[in-house]
């Protein structure tokens, strides 16, 4: 008995917590539409998460990239086609780990940043101040930080996957000695617009839900430096987890 | 003395801030029973009372940041209940207020702090908004510390900074959340001076909750004492300083026993620590 009041109480608060998410979401929704009339606070906002994430994402990429044409190579070699390596990195990174890690480390980084800096001007009344200055905290700090968030992600997945197959070519081709010709063409021959497209979906899907979660937990966060540890943390959990589970399921829709 | 109130004049005045017969609890926990103010147009309210007594959730009551259970909080002749999210923001660009931690946008510099309501509010040209945010910071002293970041500056400077933001739009009602308080002497003597001269000089109507009882004395208008959830005393600071009620002579003599406990609720000391019981 008691195991299923709990259970019903987990359900109600979940529902609970939805509900709330989404009236949050519609209500900076309709910010978003003004904040777009003055773009400097949607760049600067692209500059903290996008920019700023630039030397991590590149330097997992490239790793990431390494890792692949290495393992990938001792694969096809036992099949006798290795030229196909090119193909395979550019597919796995493409459809797959590119916009996935990037979700990752983008929650890990961009995502915690924003969720302890709205948290933290909560607990510093600075979001009530706004409030009393008559300008609406969703407007000028939540909703520029979520477009900033958006924007970057496909654009950092792109960088990922850019320096990925980077990585893959310079162990493929210099290392393992992969034909550097049989390497971009088969790439370039059996890659289409799908697969690219897939990896687009996912980047912004995957950045409209971190970008979410992570303006959504700063603003609601306990104005105390326990609460903002637990908003933050809460970040990185629910975005990464949703991230996963997103990507199977529009894995599933692009098969 | 800032010229006590002329009760018959006092009278004929508009009220800008009207409590009535407030009601408010958190989690069941009832801060105010009944809790009725008024601030005139053009003075000096001083709303004191010991620590816990809800002084700072009074004020965002009179700002609509919370809503009372029951009960009216009229501002400027608006109920604050039956107003929209849209007039709220246009009735808070008729007030400034001071934070207790001064609420500094951290992203941004002294100046930019000030400009940030003429900004967001006035399409007024750069000139004309850098002559304005100027005028503002050499009122409070502080033209020279412009460019600092607010993690740069003291809690004093931070705090006139915060004041210089409050008046930079020129507000007819200004509410100050415990001005006084980790101020030296001197910066207490200059916020002091401020609260009373843009009173006087531009008529605004001023808010000050504090506990500081004699700063407040020197400049109020109207006092009211806060304790237990209601206002149990009220008028003009002599009129404070001469009550014979047990818990004002407690307030402004700063006694530890009477009526007002020092004590929170605990068992009897040597009890307790006989036991062994407890943390």
């Amino acid at each position: 008995m008691s195991t299923a009041v709990a259970r019903d109480g987990f359900v109600l608060r979940s529902l609970a917590r939805i509900g709330h998410m989404a009236i949050f979401l519609a209500q900076m929704l309709i910010q978003c539409g003004r904040v777009l009339a003055r773009p400097v606070l949607v760049i600067n906002q692209i500059y903290n998460a996008g920019g700023r994430s630039l030397v991590i994402i590149m330097l997992s990429g490239l790793f990431t990239g390494m890792v692949l044409a290495l393992l990938g190579f001792t694969l096809l070699q036992r099949f006798g086609s290795t030229e196909a390596l090119g193909f395979a990195a550019a597919l796995a990174l493409l459809k797959e780990l590119g916009p996935v890690l990037t979700a990752l480390l983008f929650a890990g980084r961009a995502g915690t940043a924003l969720t302890s800096e709205i948290g933290l001007m909560r607990a510093t009344d600075q979001l009530t101040a706004m409030q009393m200055m008559a300008v609406d905290p969703l407007r000028y700090v939540v909703a520029p930080r979520f477009l900033g968030g958006l924007i970057s992600m496909p654009l950092l997945t792109a960088v990922y996957d850019v320096i990925g197959l980077f990585g893959a070519h310079v162990v493929g081709v210099r290392m393992m000695g992969v034909d550097n010709g049989s390497f971009w063409s088969q790439m370039q021959s059996s890659v289409d617009l799908r697969d690219v497209t897939e990896g687009i979906v996912k980047s912004l899907v995957f950045g409209f839900i971190c970008s979410l979660i992570a303006v959504y937990e700063g603003y609601h966060a306990e104005p105390t430096a326990e609460g903002v540890g637990l908003a933050t943390t809460r970040t990185v959990v629910a975005s990464s987890v949703l991230t996963l589970l997103l990507d199977y399921m529009l894995t599933a829709a692009f098969i | 003395m800032a010229g006590q109130a002329d009760p018959g004049q006092a009278a004929a005045v508009e009220a800008i801030v009207d409590v009535r017969d407030v009601h408010y609890s958190i989690a069941g926990r009832p801060i105010f029973s009944g809790l009725s103010l008024k601030a005139m147009r053009g003075e000096i309210t001083a709303v004191m009372g010991p620590s816990g007594t809800g002084k700072t959730t009074l004020l965002r009551l009179m700002t609509a940041q919370i809503y009372a259970d029951s009960g009216v909080v009229e501002v400027f002749g608006q109920n604050l209940g039956e107003l929209s999210s849209r007039r709220t923001f246009e009735l808070r660009k008729r007030m400034g207020m001071l934070f207790q931690n001064s609420a500094l946008l951290s992203d941004m510099d002294v100046y930019e702090n000030v400009a940030f309501p003429l900004r967001e509010h006035t399409d007024l040209p750069e000139p004309l908004v850098r002559n304005l945010v100027l005028t503002k910071l050499n009122a409070v002293g502080l033209r020279g510390a412009a460019e600092l970041m607010p993690a740069e500056l003291s809690g004093g400077m931070a705090r006139r900074v915060a004041l210089a933001r409050a008046i930079v739009m020129d507000p007819e009602l200004l509410i100050y959340d415990e001005p006084f308080t980790g101020l030296d002497p001197i910066a207490l003597g200059v916020i002091l001076r401020l609260i009373q001269q843009l009173n006087q000089a531009l008529g605004i109507t001023t808010i000050v909750v504090s506990h500081d009882v004699h700063e407040l004395a020197s400049i109020a208008h109207r006092s009211y004492l806060m304790a237990a959830g209601q206002i149990v005393a009220q008028g003009t600071p002599a009129d404070l300083a001469e009550s014979t009620l047990p818990i004002v002579r407690q307030f402004m003599s700063g006694d530890p026993d009477g009526p007002a406990p020092f004590h929170y609720p605990a068992p009897d000391l040597r009890s307790e620590l006989l036991s062994g019981d407890g943390p």
